[in-house]
């Protein structure tokens, strides 16, 4: 399978990215919390730059054990969205959280010595 | 067709542009060939707020606008014209609405004689293959729920005077319906008289969160002139969040969701009950920004009632589904059901072959591309044309030619 160069690993800092385009294909490539993610830089919903926007983590509405509403707040789960609408993916898997049958291509990275590369 | 390429790209906020933004959309526009036909949005924006300094000169009223001017110095206090409880750009993941000061910054500098509105304007409808758009404001979309009706006359007069001189007469790609000053009946009529001729004007509309029925008898004497210039007249949805039933939500999502129906459903339940449609056979009415399935509702809910209570509106001679088949729509924001067979159905309810016409609402958080009309399997040729542009261009008087530049 060939390789892409991405970047230098000493050049990626956490939550930095990398937009890869090789021919016809659009990767971003994500460097979080010590992993590297890669995954189609092209939306499920109307084929917007899905790696290009931000990373946020997932909102969560807290339940009280009563049942009751007590506002909400940020989990662990990171995500990345697409800027053009808002559709949010999360950066372990790239499945659309919206619907989790949805989501992106991944690709494999991989680490030689100091460098990264794609595998596209 | 695209070469292929090999790069690798740093995300930098500061090289944001609108043309590396909707890079995937210019993309779509070439690998459907956009730049063989003609295609049309209905309804777009700017913010005109941003050229508030320039706008508010041209109201006329010496008080009004000098209350205006002082209010707008003190950004963090009330203002003479409010603002609107809203967080459309979802918490800021909605990314060009932050960053399109660095484009406003590179137009500035780049100068040139006309209004960095027309060259932001240009920018995005190349980038997505558009010929011609029907530019609307953003704030004053909700000028209609000013408690001050003076104000919402000074002001839609200021803008549409700023309007026609500084966007519309230099530039022959950007058309707009001008919006009318609905809360005063005098001053709509007015507006039509004073503007309807004017360059790149192609209809008057009217935004649709207002407490004012549209079947008054007061507005006769404007659907009358309209009807008469040819000019069709839009009902531009949005919401207000202090609406007594809508105050019940509790997240933009819902507001938004029902809003942007609601008050349209209302507009237009008025509208045919009262029967204006066989009192204006030929005035041209389009309703935007409320998506699809409200009418498909609406019109199977009308229908229902109306073979029960004719007596209620005895100025229909046809069911209401019959008028409301023969108004226009807009597409966006177009609902996309999983089931295909479901958005058919809605086309077909509304005669959307001659009666839709594609509209983007760029560069707002919910914005459509042609594809999502391109890309549907059962539309026929000259139907997919005219919804793109076709039906518009008759509707609006444009040269059906394609002008744009796809980058």
């Amino acid at each position: 399978m060939p390789e892409c160069f991405v970047a230098k690993a000493s050049e990626m800092q956490d939550g930095d990215r990398r937009i890869v385009v090789a021919g016809h294909a659009e990767i971003g490539v994500f460097y979080k919390d010590g992993a590297y993610f890669a995954y189609s830089n092209t939306c499920v919903h109307a084929g917007g730059p899905a790696c290009e926007g931000l990373m946020i983590n997932r909102v969560v509405d807290v339940i009280a054990p009563d049942r009751t509403y007590q506002g909400q707040t940020f989990s662990d789960e990171v995500h990345f969205v697409c800027p053009w609408h808002g559709y949010e993916y999360e950066l372990q898997t790239g499945e659309c959280v919206g619907d989790r049958r949805l989501r992106l291509k991944k690709f494999d990275v991989v680490r030689r010595g100091d460098d990264i590369f794609v595998v596209v | 067709m695209d070469m292929a390429r090999s790069e690798v790209r740093k995300l930098a906020a500061e090289d944001y542009s609108t043309t590396q933004h909707l890079e995937h959309a210019s993309r779509q526009a070439r690998e459907r060939n956009y730049q063989d036909f003609l295609i049309v949005d209905v309804d777009a924006h700017h913010y005109e707020s941003e050229s508030y300094s320039e706008v508010f000169a041209y109201i006329e009223s010496p008080v009004i606008r000098r209350q205006a001017v002082e209010s707008a110095k003190r950004g963090a206090r009330a203002s003479m014209l409010g603002g609107t409880i809203g967080y459309q750009d979802i918490g800021g993941r909605i990314t060009r609405h932050e960053l399109r000061r660095h484009d406003i910054r590179r137009h500035d500098k780049l100068g040139g004689g006309n209004h960095r509105d027309v060259a932001m304007t240009l920018e995005w409808m190349d980038a997505m293959g558009v010929d011609y758009s029907c530019l609307f404001p953003t704030p004053m979309l909700f000028l209609g729920l000013h408690p001050q009706v003076e104000v919402e006359v000074a002001m839609c007069r200021a803008y549409n005077r700023w309007l026609c001189e500084r966007i519309l007469a230099v530039e022959p790609r950007i058309v707009s319906m001008l919006y009318l000053p609905f809360n005063d009946p005098d001053a709509a009529y007015k507006t039509v008289k004073d503007f309807g001729d004017k360059k790149g004007v192609v209809g008057f509309m009217v935004t649709s969160p207002r407490y004012k029925p549209v079947h008054d008898n007061a507005y006769v004497k404007t659907y009358a002139l309209l009807e008469e210039m040819g000019k069709p007249i839009a009902f531009h949805a949005a919401y207000n969040w202090h609406d007594q039933s809508l105050s019940l939500t509790n997240r933009f999502i819902s507001v938004h969701a029902l809003g942007f129906m609601w008050f349209n459903m209302v507009h237009m339940t008025n509208w045919v009950i009262n029967g204006l449609p066989e009192r204006f056979p030929k005035l041209k009415v389009m309703w935007i920004e409320s998506g699809l399935t409200w009418a498909y509702c609406l019109m199977q809910r009308l229908d229902h009632s109306y073979m029960m209570r004719t007596s209620d509106c005895p100025s229909l001679k046809r069911k209401p589904s019959e008028y409301m088949r023969e108004m226009y729509y807009s597409s966006q924001p177009m609902e996309k059901p999983r089931d295909r067979s479901i958005l058919e159905a809605t086309f077909k309810m509304i005669n959307a072959e001659t009666q839709l016409m594609w509209s983007s609402d760029y560069p707002h958080w919910d914005f459509d591309l042609p594809s999502v009309i391109y890309d549907l399997p059962f539309l026929s040729e000259t139907g997919r044309r005219n919804i793109l542009g076709g039906t518009a261009a008759k509707v609006f008087g444009l040269d059906p030619k394609p002008v744009k530049k796809i980058p």
